[in-house]
């Protein structure tokens, strides 16, 4: 290992790491970025959806040369339960446009592209390389850290703790506490390859146009949790999530749900013929604001995940990850140059930036919501469950007449329900959702 | 509604770790599961919890863990912080599961 110092050190090579390295050695910085991976994105686990946004907002052509799979064209929101599901689609040829807003990706393909644009920056990027610790100071600061390779140690003026959800390197230095298995979901999920022109037809597209399904109901078995399918080039990526607190109850094996989900009569039939090729499995950091820990100190701050910056109710990750990042490298970036260092006092810049960005802002409207659907359970089982009743109550032509087919599906969401608890819901929604 | 797994074949986790790429650290497995005499909820839960099915009973009712699939997503990390039953790592550098997607 290197003995030389850095302004800054890097602990991981996703998505927030890479924006914070690329950021900071473009301003000309002494970055150093270590990743645990054989390469960078071999350790990771993405959906994946990129938002554009994000990205370009850190290198802005990257749609010339970036990895990227299919455009979304196509949102839809299903609610299942065991043999239908109802769903709300959007669909919009506005979204086949010049610089597209979103993009399916493969994440392991992704962060090598991204990790290339960071060293042609000037960072040093070292892979295989676990950090093991922070290094402290005399009056507590962190200095730098140390690095499973020899128990080698490198010192910089700050470290960018993006060393992903479970968040080691600073929960065992007491920066921060342990994740509570409420307040993060275990996801797990497949690739499925078809022929392109397979996935084309089934989903109605063209070109690179992409569609992507998430959804939710009986099929995470009453755990709080949400099942997604997006379409890439010539595979499917599809998976299931749910809190951890609530596998850690069930019976049912993650593997099982998966299955289960994949042979649902609305889903098979989109994945008949498929030959998977990886099964993977990560945390999803997914208690909201009320979980997001001390972000900075004397010599260190925190990005991504490791931040708990996901904001679950609508499926953004990588976007805050990106976004995260870029603004701590910009912080330090500036601070550099203004001769200042990095100290809690001066880094909290970095939590007043974020505070006004859509990052804490969204978190912040979200708060009460990972509570309310931990409380609500029905929102889960019980409501697609009615929901898809009605609709094959309403749909069905059987002779009944239409009145009579309002009253029944009134009464079976009274019957479960009762009209208290159904009110008392949706004031509760309301209240977690404004 | 009906139960999780009404009508669906169980699944083998082995084989759908067999399509992944790993690069074993042969005698230094990263989580290790501390001598216990009875396992707590907590780590029973893992045999059913884990993804890669990594934890498993042996017949005196102890809870064992072959981590040669593991995923290192840190669930077993955080169901077991309180009860402190296992003692979890990342694998050494380069080593451990290689995601060729992600």
């Amino acid at each position: 290992m290197t003995e030389d110092r850095f302004d800054a050190i890097v602990v991981g090579a996703g998505p927030s790491g890479n924006a914070a390295a690329y950021t900071m050695a473009k301003s000309g910085l002494k970055v150093l970025q270590l990743e645990r991976g054989e390469y960078p994105g071999s350790k990771n686990v993405q959906g994946a959806i990129l938002y554009a946004d994000a990205v370009e907002k850190v290198i802005p052509d990257f749609r010339e040369d970036a990895p990227l799979e299919r455009h979304v064209i196509e949102q839809r929101l299903w609610m299942m339960n065991e043999a239908s599901h109802t769903g709300i689609h959007y669909r919009s040829d506005d979204f086949n446009e010049e610089r597209p807003n979103r993009y399916t990706i493969i994440r392991a393909q992704f962060d090598k592209w991204f990790s290339r644009k960071v060293r042609e920056a000037g960072a040093v990027v070292l892979c295989e390389t676990t950090v093991t610790e922070l290094v402290r100071g005399g009056r507590g600061e962190v200095i730098g850290v140390r690095t499973d390779r020899d128990g080698g140690c490198v010192l910089a003026d700050v470290v960018v703790l993006a060393d992903g959800v479970n968040g080691l390197v600073g929960q065992r230095a007491g920066l921060r506490t342990e994740l509570e298995p409420d307040t993060v979901a275990l996801a797990v999920k497949e690739m499925h390859f078809l022929p392109r022109e397979v996935i084309d037809a089934r989903f109605n597209l063209k070109g690179d146009e992409g569609a992507v399904i998430e959804a939710m109901g009986t099929v995470t078995d009453g755990m709080v949790g949400t099942a997604f399918l997006y379409t890439n080039r010539e595979s499917i990526s599809v998976g299931i999530g749910c809190l951890v607190s609530d596998f850690a109850q069930s019976q049912t094996t993650p593997y099982q749900l998966l299955e289960r989900f994949k042979r649902h009569p609305s889903i098979g039939p989109l994945l008949a013929g498929s030959e998977v090729k990886e099964y993977a499995a990560h945390l999803i950091p997914e208690g909201g604001y009320k979980a997001v820990p001390e972000i900075c100190g004397d010599g260190w701050v925190v990005v991504g995940d490791s931040g708990h910056f996901v904001n679950a109710i609508h499926r953004e990750g990588s976007n805050l990850a990106m976004t995260t990042g870029r603004i701590a490298g910009e912080t330090v970036a500036r601070l550099k140059r203004s001769g200042a260092a990095c100290t809690r006092a001066n880094l909290a810049e970095y939590r007043a930036s974020l505070d006004a960005s859509f990052v804490m802002k969204d978190l912040r409207k979200y708060k009460d919501v990972p509570r309310f659907l931990d409380r609500t359970r029905q929102v889960f089982g019980l409501y697609p469950h009615l929901i898809n009743q009605a609709s094959q109550t309403w749909f069905r032509v059987d002779g009944v007449d239409k009145r009579t087919k309002e009253r029944e599906i009134l009464a079976s969401f009274r019957k479960s329900r009762s009209l208290g608890g159904l009110i008392g819901d949706a004031i509760k929604l309301a209240r977690a959702w404004r | 509604m009906t139960t999780a797994s009404a009508g669906v074949p169980a699944v083998k986790v082995e084989e759908k770790l067999f399509q992944n790429r790993y690069l074993v650290d042969a005698g230094r497995p990263h989580i290790r599961v501390r001598p216990h005499d009875t396992p707590s909820k907590a780590l029973l839960a893992l045999t059913h919890a884990c993804p890669a099915g990594c934890y498993s009973l042996n017949d005196r009712g102890q809870v064992e863990i072959s981590a040669d699939g593991c995923l290192e997503c840190g669930t077993c990390r955080i169901v077991c912080a309180k009860t402190g039953e296992i003692e979890w790592n990342y694998p050494r550098g380069g080593y451990g599961v290689l995601f060729k997607f992600g």
